[in-house]
């Protein structure tokens, strides 16, 4: 297991540098404009940015109503006993649930979490984790589903949220292995 | 989603009514509307860099050359696909264009294997078992990098927001094993059983 942390964590430390260099190095050596590439891929990214926006607005102004009026912490309070003996810290679940169902509203939602927890809580990692680790289930169901006119997705959802829920589970338990106090 | 946001705002209300805490209610909304656009800001930066280098990938050939590495492994995965038909490119461009996080890249690739697997389709308004474990594969994320949330981590001030990248990927491989397996299991669980048309 100790082995296995040193692995995780050399990835984790060497993956962007190795990216940043051996990005453009490739591409310098395909002949590619490397300049005139990045820009354009830059113009899309604040494109991104700038069409989550309004999604982020509602969803933290909503988190943010919630947390204030105390239904967060009445939330935990319900939940937490149910699901701390997995060891899934309760503020994590709204990410967890949503993750499923809006890119951006879990996006919001993780963004809050680091907030109020702090960006390395044990809840704060596993969402983060979680997030990476799983897509925005239904939305691509419904889209590449709709696309084609398929009406009965047969067992599907069953077999994609399997998949999800295996994200979140390991998302829990590497967290809790690495960072675990 | 939209009965999610609604929920949240409602039971918001409720518990403030309960506690008294409308002042917490309405201050947490402003802040939270306020804290929304300063993260896009400190979004933006990281998720231009990021997409700004995936591009320059993307145009030295490295989707095509991660397509072809995965043929064969999606040919096995794929068995009722016949060997040369273009629902297989179409899937190898869409899960490597997704493994780089070129998620705009990614979705007309998709489409277009969509397309081909319906031409395999008896019955073109019912999912097929290929179909359904190409999404899932999809669904669970394979992406190498998830940039989206390392911004947040560098905008929330994290001492190292790389650090999740590890286990990140240990996760989703997790993920796409057991959506895999759950697919291939389903899917024998309904040969079983005979197919009606919807």
């Amino acid at each position: 297991m100790e082995r296995l942390a040193d692995v995780v964590g050399v990835v984790s430390t060497w993956a962007i540098p190795v990216l940043l260099v051996a990005i453009p190095a490739y591409g310098f050596a395909r002949k590619v404009d490397v300049y005139g590439a990045f820009v354009e891929g830059a113009k899309e990214g604040l494109q991104v940015a700038l069409r989550i926006a309004p999604y982020l607005v509602a969803i933290l102004a909503a988190i943010g109503a919630f947390r204030g009026a105390g239904a967060m912490d009445r939330f935990a309070a319900w939940v937490g006993p149910l699901v701390a003996p997995l060891g899934v810290p309760p503020e994590v679940l709204p990410v967890a649930l949503v993750r499923p169902l809006s890119g951006s509203g879990s996006t919001g939602l993780l963004a809050d979490l680091m907030q109020s927890a702090g960006p390395d809580s044990l809840a704060a990692r596993i969402g983060a984790v979680m997030t990476g680790s799983t897509e925005t289930t239904f939305y691509v169901l419904a889209v590449y589903f709709g696309a084609v006119g398929i009406r009965r997705y047969r067992y599907a959802v069953p077999a994609a949220l399997a998949a999800d829920l295996a994200g979140f589970l390991a998302a829990v338990a590497v967290v809790h292995l690495l960072w675990s106090p | 989603m939209a009965l999610v946001w609604f929920l949240l705002l409602a039971s918001a209300f409720a518990s403030a009514v309960v506690d008294g805490k409308m002042d917490g209610l309405t201050q947490g909304a402003l802040r939270g509307a306020e804290d929304a656009i300063g993260l896009v800001i400190g979004l933006a930066g990281i998720l231009a860099l990021w997409m700004g280098l995936m591009r320059i990938a993307d145009e030295a050939g490295l989707t095509r050359k991660l397509a072809a590495a995965l043929r064969p492994a999606l040919r096995r995965l794929f068995p009722e696909v016949p060997r040369d038909h273009a629902a297989l490119d179409a899937m190898a461009l869409n899960v490597s264009a997704n493994v780089l996080g070129l998620g705009n890249a990614a979705t007309p690739f998709g489409l277009r294997a969509m397309e081909a697997l319906q031409t395999l389709n008896p019955h073109p308004r019912v999912a097929t078992d290929a179909m359904i474990l190409f999404l899932v594969i999809n669904t669970s994320s394979v992406q190498l990098v998830p940039a989206t949330v390392i911004a947040l981590r560098a905008a929330n001030g994290a001492p190292a927001p790389t650090e999740v990248l590890g286990p990140t990927l240990l996760a989703t491989t997790v993920s796409t094993v057991v959506g895999i397996l759950a697919a291939k299991w389903l899917a024998r669980l309904g040969r079983n059983r005979p197919r009606e048309e919807a």
